[in-house]
């Protein structure tokens, strides 16, 4: 029947191209011009937005820390400020406050439909004006300058101080401003700088390490009580024990109090007079002050100097200031430790699931239904991982752990609450689904004719995927592996839930056994970013850091993937020329 | 199993060359299908020790489903159900019990396509050996050594033994692929069109190959080029659309074919 009805088409066909011999034409839309001009501008529409995006990230991270110049305002009232014009907006003034305006201003605002410019100023100097920031309405200047002596100091608490320098104290002595030397008062800064590290030294290092042996010793003690009883003999010769050890640890604990308690003292003595530009002034000892520079009279080499040294800081220091100022080492440890280890979990167990279904598994309903269950896992919101994270992996298997083998430290959870590790976990279960893909399909890529080859020399299955199937998928497996470590090195949500924090004390890895301590919560750059970003005190002072930190975990996932793409390249290298 | 379409010895002729070591396989009542579809009907042949046997017909007719039968290779197709039995020296191959693992270490096999594994050649060479767990790396270098001389490979491999064999051409690669089947050491050779994928220079190897290797091992070559099936075998199975036509000594079937089709096929008529 198909026959012919084909054959009548033909004929008819033919009799039409000898009757009519018609023109074809080929209209617009089947040209597919225009179908190429709209793929190719999604193409560059997409290409423009991430270029402007990472430009975007990488200007503003770039330039945050360079030294700005600062400028002192005398304002049509008399006030004077002082601060770091930090960005310009034009903004619509409310018709009641234009009319209130000097006429000169209201001139102004008038020639500009009622818009007016303004600048908003870091002034600094929380402590005395309650804000870090300004807005200034350009109408409202009358002068705008940028003095000599004007110093930007960063300190340890209460963020920037905008000011002069009335003097300072050391040895006793004070001197006032112009009787000393800008590199005499350098010395004493950096002395107290020192001073003030090893101060933290005695009593972060030294006297944690201290309450963290008095701790081990207490818990074996608890331990002794939870299996011997509090009233066995075992248990009062472990007491007894015990506060010996206690009492020795107290004499050295004594020691390095003392120690501390007079270079505390003598940290006092060495003193810094500020004063704002309006000539309120502030006393403060010379070790809180981070770094400090007279931002109109350095040059460009000394600026360069600062712009290094804050860098240096932000990469290998702690956070101070509520995270909004200082360093990220912390974050960016914890973001490496947590990517790393959920490698270590994803790529074993997601290439061992896809190696059962694809190579042993009977390929019907079943492992159809396991397919779309894997595929719907990867679109499951990262949330309620985390929230399966801190049920299952937390609460239930942290709680069984602690219950088994750190019942001494009980009520206090030791993995039973979010750490590294259950992180990682969580992580790894919600990257899975990538990996299994990729892993699949780069088995099924494997020609048939290697497994044959291989079967055929006598080979059991094991084997020829051991030594044949899986060194020759291992490319593709990478790419899987590469795009989960994409995927959860920067996922932030499920984090939350289960072991990221603002500010995590100690590093998950430390001098004491065993060494690693996965129990540990951590601090994560995508997450910090949120926090510097929205929950800090102030959100301005915050943003510079949110830039830096963005383009510091840009940097870190870029740097990871490229070392697995590396990799990968490398042993695809062994496949080259390969023809099958 | 077997279907009212499978009359058992469906009419064969034969008139086999006896070598003089007796058979060493048993093809009896052999019936094979992929899923619903029948490829093989009722195939009885014999395969004389230490000769050469070529199997020869047009596209489709089972001579590369017969052979993949005979080391089990058939058993990685899904859907795979067979009938009838194929004893090598008089153990079934298609027991249950049979070890198959143990069945193909006998017979080593050539594909149709060179299949040298990503490895260096040397590590191509001796895979047999690993896989049966041999550390001696004397023993392995003097197989690795052994195995390339009767492949006729040696003398251009012995200098880069452990660069990549993917950088041999596919002549070489073929070779490679026949030394590393007679690593193994096995009793039977299977091939599979070894020559197809080959230019005409390494074809003529190849086949030089198989002649020198004739005799030390029993040899079944699936071939579409009749000239070489009359050049390399003793004995040629003739088959058509699943069925064995005629069996016989190689320079009868060539020469004075006593089936129709064969005759046909021989002289080019069809296929």
């Amino acid at each position: 029947m198909t026959v012919s009805y084909l054959n009548k088409t033909v004929a008819a066909d033919a009799g039409q191209t000898m009757t009519m011999a018609r023109k074809r034409v080929t209209d617009l839309s089947s040209q597919g011009e225009p179908f190429l001009w709209a793929l190719g501008g999604a193409l560059a529409f997409g290409c423009i937005m991430i270029v402007g995006f990472l430009v975007m990230v990488l200007w503003n991270g770039l330039s945050t820390f360079y030294p700005k110049s600062i400028a002192a305002v005398t304002l049509t009232n008399g006030e004077v400020i002082a601060g770091e014009p930090s960005r310009v907006e034009r903004y619509k003034l409310a018709p009641d406050i234009a009319e209130q305006l000097p006429p000169k201003a209201r001139a102004m605002v008038a020639a500009d439909d009622g818009f007016a410019l303004r600048t908003l100023y870091r002034t600094g100097n929380f402590d005395l004006y309650g804000d870090d920031f300004r807005w200034v309405p350009e109408h409202n200047v009358a002068k705008r300058e940028y003095p000599n002596g004007l110093y930007f100091a960063e300190r340890v608490e209460w963020g920037v101080f905008i000011g002069r320098i009335q003097g300072f104290e050391a040895g006793g002595a004070k001197k006032e401003a112009g009787n000393f030397a800008e590199s005499e008062m350098r010395a004493a800064h950096a002395e107290a700088r020192d001073r003030f590290h090893r101060i933290r030294n005695i009593e972060k290092d030294e006297i944690g390490s201290i309450n963290h042996y008095l701790n081990k010793e207490r818990l074996g003690l608890r331990g002794i009580e939870l299996r011997n009883g509090i009233a066995s003999p075992e248990y009062a010769a472990a007491n007894e024990k015990f506060n010996a050890r206690a009492q020795e640890l107290q004499i050295r604990y004594d020691e390095l109090a003392a120690e501390a308690k007079a270079l505390r003292a003598e940290d006092a003595a060495q003193r810094v007079y500020l004063a704002d530009i309006g000539g309120r002034e502030k006393v403060l000892p010379l070790s809180t002050i981070v770094r400090l520079y007279a931002a109109n009279d350095i040059g460009f080499f000394q600026k360069i100097g600062v712009y290094l040294s804050r860098w240096a800081e932000f990469l290998t220091e702690e956070p101070r200031e509520a995270n909004t100022e200082g360093g990220v080492l912390p974050a960016i440890f914890g973001t490496f430790a947590m990517t790393v280890l959920l490698v270590v979990a994803v790529a074993p167990f997601g290439v061992i699931t896809a190696l059962y279904l694809r190579e042993y598994a009977k390929q019907g309903r079943t492992v159809a239904i396991v397919r779309v269950a894997v595929n719907n896992l990867a679109g499951v919101p990262s949330i309620v991982y985390g929230v399966f994270g801190l049920g299952f992996f937390a609460y239930i298997l942290g709680g069984r752990i602690d219950r088994l083998f750190f019942s001494e430290n009980l009520p206090n959870p030791t993995f039973g609450t979010g750490g590294l590790l259950w992180a990682s976990l969580t992580l790894a279960l919600l990257t899975v689904p990538v990996v299994i893909v990729a892993t699949e399909e780069a088995l099924a890529a494997v020609p048939r004719s290697m497994r044959e080859g291989s079967l055929a020399c006598g080979a059991s299955k094991w084997q020829t995927i051991t030594r044949i199937v899986l060194p020759r998928a291992m490319p593709g497996i990478m790419t899987g592996i590469i795009l989960a470590m994409a995927r959860g090195a920067g996922e932030v949500a499920p984090l939350m839930l289960v072991g990221v924090v603002k500010l995590a004390p100690e590093l998950p890895v430390d001098g004491f056994f065993p060494f690693i301590h996965l129990e540990r919560s951590f601090m994560h750059l995508g997450f910090h970013i949120f926090d510097v970003g929205f929950q800090s005190r102030n959100s301005e002072a915050g943003k510079p850091m949110v830039f830096v930190t963005t383009m510091l975990l840009i940097c870190l996932i870029a740097a990871m993937n490229l070392a697995a793409i590396v990799i990968r390249n490398r042993m695809k290298r062994k496949f080259k020329g390969s023809q099958f | 199993m077997t279907s009212a379409s499978t009359p058992a010895n469906g009419g064969t002729i034969y008139h086999v060359k006896k070598g003089d070591r007796g058979t060493i396989l048993d093809i009896a009542e052999f019936c094979l299908w992929y899923g619903a579809a029948q490829a093989l009907f009722g195939v009885e042949m014999v395969v004389e020790r230490g000769l050469v046997t070529a199997l020869i017909g047009p596209s489709g007719c089972g001579k590369s489903t017969l052979l993949r039968s005979l080391n089990r290779m058939n058993d990685l197709i899904d859907g795979m159900t067979i009938s009838g039995n194929v004893t090598l020296d008089n153990n079934n191959i298609y027991d249950p019990r049979a070890d198959v693992i143990a069945l193909r270490k006998r017979m080593g096999m050539v594909f149709q396509k060179p299949n040298p594994f990503p490895m260096s050649i040397f590590e191509n060479v001796i895979y047999p050996l690993r896989v049966d767990g041999v550390r001696n790396k004397r023993l392995l270098e003097e197989t690795a050594e052994r195995s390339l001389k009767s492949a006729a490979l040696w003398d251009e491999a012995k200098d880069r033994l452990h660069q990549s064999a993917l950088g041999l051409s596919g002549g070489q690669q073929q070779r490679l692929c026949i030394a590393r089947a007679i690593a193994g050491d096995p009793e039977v050779l299977l091939m599979d069109e070894p020559c197809s994928a080959l230019d005409p220079i390494s074809t003529a190897r190849v086949e030089e190959l198989i002649d020198e290797l004739s005799g030390q091992y029993t040899i079944i070559i699936v071939t579409h080029n009749m000239q070489q099936a009359a050049r390399v075998s003793d004995n040629t199975a003739f088959m058509y659309l699943g069925k064995l036509i005629e069996y016989g000594d190689t320079d009868e079937i060539f020469t004075n074919p006593k089936s129709r089709q064969t005759q046909d096929y021989v002289t080019g008529r069809f296929g």
